[in-house]
């Protein structure tokens, strides 16, 4: 059978082109990458190969035909064995070939099995299920019988009293002894102890291997770290802030969530990239964001925000176990102060599940890192005021604990969001999101956020002040949907 | 690190002649890339294979050179002119081109595509499509093998455009700070997509680019197999010796356009023929295969009947796998923890 020559697409969304010239004419012979055509397309003029060696038998469209269809045959060259007899069985047909690009044939099919695909770009509502919950990724589990009770943490009987920064570096230290692949990498972490002493003895114990000092380099060392994650190794990759990793971003967005999809469940990257994150006292605009939205917003993510220093220990003790690649927010207001640690090595928080701080039937206030603390003291000044308010620390962004959330307000009614960042496509409005879709009967007032002021943040001492969320702004959301 | 003699400026051609047997291998990995990439670009032109193709024709000698010189156990990871590079770590043809179509049988289930394939098995980390990107993670899997303690070299591919990210040179004060196991191989085929190396690089000397790191670097004739090579052993063998990285400047030239859709209208033809006709890599194999009576016409008429019956096979296989389940939509983004 001679080889058919078809017009070829040359861009992915050409459909049809002008056949320009010929530079070869029948009985001429051909070798692979032999420019035999070229073609005019609505961009440029390109040059077709010969793919196969042979003679060319038949040019079937003459140069200068405009709107040659793609996949049409242009000609057909005949194999080494082959004479121009063999022409005779071919019909030149004018037609596209039909078996090429079969995507498109599927799409009645597609339609059909459309109650099993997930929300695509033809449907933006995401599809609801009998029990009123939104499925979503299955790799993204989420508890959804919302009657269901959150599981209780496990009890401890022995605490001790630690700060946020000796939890973390417990937390550390603990992991780093019970498994050699953990290693604690960043600006300052070894013999300097720390920016903010958070990896204060560490050298000491595990010594320069694997507590590495790297130079000023955070898109090299996040990229190099990545890398030693995909052969398996975990690091722990400390930012002075977060604010210096937005050099990074490429490397945490770009390889380290998306290749395990990208390599088809192949190359996992169990990294833990830590550090503070938003406000810090009068340090001005570029040490001064809360990156929460930005990496929740990314699927292949996890992303911790732990507020007391059990949460701290406990959350990163389950991040730096966890396969997956991690975004740890702290923050450093909270590195000194103190909190009640379970005193057990075996202190483990699962990832993904928020804690009711305090309990309330009037409002629900939901809060993460720093937030939560002001929200503790607004719930106070309001149960002064007649109104029970519940407090949840999310602990967790990404994934989004929903069922406690929902369930809380299922109980109270009202929701406010606290957090410190700004307020477009903000946390807050992906919890008032998910509050609408799966508490709308539920809800007495409109959903009230309250966040960092639209601003870069201000270094006098004042405006700061005025720029960021404060408890007399929770209490005034508060009252505000309670209508008092 | 300034104890190792860099080679003089000019190109290194090779110094060895490699067996009989090797230089039949080179040559059939190198027609089967070719071979390859050219029924890659039939199938794009069929709508078969969609968004971006990059195919390394052209490009053959410098990714067969450096496996030459290479172990089995060594990791090797790209951008995206990627496809070479995974036949050359003996990734399965099939497999490549099922990906490259979007289907089941591709090396990432069809989720990856032309710029995104990984073989563990194969010791292949991608497939970047990122320009860059791809060095601090190789550097960083470099950090791995000297971490466990592991006598492994990572060949982290970039191009002549990716020399002037900022990236590239914070992974090269590194490899050189903590003595990496990495070698930089700088392909450098001219472009940066339709951007001359006259027009983008202050200095013409890709090689000399690790030079304020201590780095030493080559410059290396990449269509030439053997030169190759040759450097490649060289090279392997500073890393593995403990001494740090080390940079090839292998100077290619791709003979298509930067992606499918670029007419390359930024060259002469006379530019490209005078590289096709004179400096072929596939060519100058195969001379020295009849030159030096190793093989005759028709021993080479018979590997090219093989190799394309294998690139032929790959192609109906990857017409005929199927479309990913739409259940993979949602896998493989987490995994369980």
């Amino acid at each position: 059978m001679p080889i058919e020559v078809l017009m070829p697409a040359l861009s992915p969304t050409m459909t049809e082109g002008t056949l320009a010239k010929w530079n070869v004419k029948e009985g001429d012979t051909v070798a692979s990458g032999d420019v035999i055509a070229e073609i005019e397309t609505d961009k440029a003029t390109m040059e077709v190969e010969a793919v196969d060696e042979g003679t060319i038998g038949k040019l079937v469209i003459e140069a200068g035909t405009e709107n040659v269809a793609v996949n049409q045959v242009i000609a057909y060259i005949l194999e080494e064995d082959e004479d121009a007899s063999a022409l005779d069985n071919v019909s030149a047909s004018s037609e596209p070939k039909k078996d090429a690009a079969p995507a498109k044939e599927e799409e009645s099919s597609k339609e059909e099995s459309s109650d099993k695909a997930p929300a695509s770009a033809s449907s933006n509502a995401a599809p609801v299920s009998a029990s009123g919950a939104i499925e979503r990724s299955d790799a993204e589990p989420r508890a959804m019988s919302v009657m269901n009770a959150t599981q209780d943490e496990k009890t401890y009987t022995s605490f001790k009293t630690q700060t946020v920064r000796e939890a973390l570096r417990d937390a550390m230290a603990e992991e780093m002894r019970s498994d050699e692949n953990v290693f604690v990498m960043g600006e300052e972490v070894a013999q300097y102890q720390g920016a903010y002493k958070v990896t204060q003895g560490l050298l000491d114990e595990f010594g320069d291997k694997r507590v590495i000092d790297t130079p000023i380099t955070e898109h090299g060392f996040t990229g190099l770290a990545t890398g030693s994650a995909f052969m398996g190794l975990k690091p722990v990759l400390e930012f002075m802030t977060f604010n210096f990793a937005m050099q990074a971003i490429d490397q945490i967005i770009n390889s380290a969530a998306k290749t395990l999809y990208m390599s088809g469940g192949q190359l996992g990257c169990p990294i833990v990239f830590r550090g503070p994150n938003g406000a810090a006292s009068r340090v001005g605009a570029q040490h001064s964001q809360c990156y929460a939205s930005w990496y929740a917003h990314c699927p292949g993510l996890k992303v911790v925000a732990p507020w007391s220093a059990a949460d701290a220990k406990g959350l990163l003790k389950a991040a730096i176990r966890d396969p997956n690649p991690i975004v740890f927010l702290e923050n450093e207001i909270m590195y000194g102060q103190s909190f009640e640690v379970p005193d057990d090595e075996d202190f483990v928080l699962p990832i993904g599940q928020a804690k009711i701080e305090r309990e309330g039937t009037d409002v629900t206030i939901v809060a993460f890192s720093i937030m939560v603390g002001k929200a503790l003291k607004a719930a106070e000044q309001l149960a002064e005021q007649g109104i029970s308010a519940e407090v949840i620390n999310l602990r967790t962004i990404r994934p989004l604990d929903v069922n406690t959330i929902v369930r809380s307000v299922m109980k109270t009614n009202r929701l406010v969001t606290v957090e410190e960042g700004w307020h477009f496509s903000g946390i807050g409005a992906e919890i008032a999101s998910v509050a609408m879709e799966h508490a709308f009967d539920y809800l007495d007032a409109p959903v009230a956020r309250v966040t960092g002021e639209d601003v870069p943040m201000p270094y006098a001492a004042n405006l700061e002040a005025l720029a960021l969320p404060q408890d007399s702004h929770i209490v005034a959301a508060a009252k505000a949907v309670c209508y008092r | 690190m300034a104890t190792t003699p860099k080679r003089k400026r000019g190109t290194t051609r090779a110094d060895n002649q490699a067996s009989s047997d090797d230089l039949l291998k080179y040559y059939r990995e190198m027609l089967l890339i070719r071979r390859f990439e050219e029924k890659a670009g039939q199938l794009y032109g069929m709508g078969l294979i969609g968004g971006f193709c990059h195919l390394y024709i052209g490009q053959e000698a410098v990714v067969v050179g450096m496996q030459a010189a290479a172990s089995n156990e060594d990791g090797v990871i790209t951008s995206y002119r990627d496809h070479g590079h995974m036949l050359a770590t003996g990734m399965d043809a099939a497999g490549v081109m099922a990906e490259l179509t979007g289907r089941e049988g591709g090396y990432s289930r069809g989720k990856g595509g032309s710029m995104h394939m990984f073989s563990k098995e194969k010791n292949f980390y991608g497939g970047h499509g990122i320009v860059g990107a791809q060095v601090p993670l190789g550097t960083g899997i470099a950090f791995s093998y000297k971490y466990r303690g592991e006598n492994k070299v990572c060949m982290t591919y970039l191009g002549d455009g990716a020399v002037n990210q900022g990236q590239v040179y914070e992974a090269f004060n590194m490899a050189a700070l903590w003595q990496l196991p990495v070698i930089y191989c700088i392909e450098n085929n001219q472009y940066a997509m339709g951007t001359s190396t006259q027009r983008h690089s202050s200095s013409p000397d890709l090689y000399e680019r690790g030079k304020a790191y201590g780095i030493p670097g080559e410059q290396v004739d990449g269509m030439d197999v053997l030169a190759v090579k040759a450097a490649g052993e060289r090279a392997v063998e500073h890393c593995r010796s403990g001494k740090g990285p080390y940079i090839l400047e292998l100077k290619t030239y791709r003979y298509r356009g930067h992606s499918m859709s670029d007419p390359a209208k930024y060259r002469t033809k006379d530019e490209l023929d005078k590289m096709r006709k004179e400096h072929d890599p596939i060519d100058m194999v195969k001379k020295l295969l009849i030159d030096g009576d190793i093989i005759d016409e028709a021993g080479l008429k018979d590997i090219d009947k093989e190799v394309k019956a294998e690139v032929a096979k790959a192609a109906e296989f990857a017409q005929n796998s199927p479309e990913p389940d739409v259940s993979e939509l949602f896998t493989d983004i987490l995994i369980d923890a």
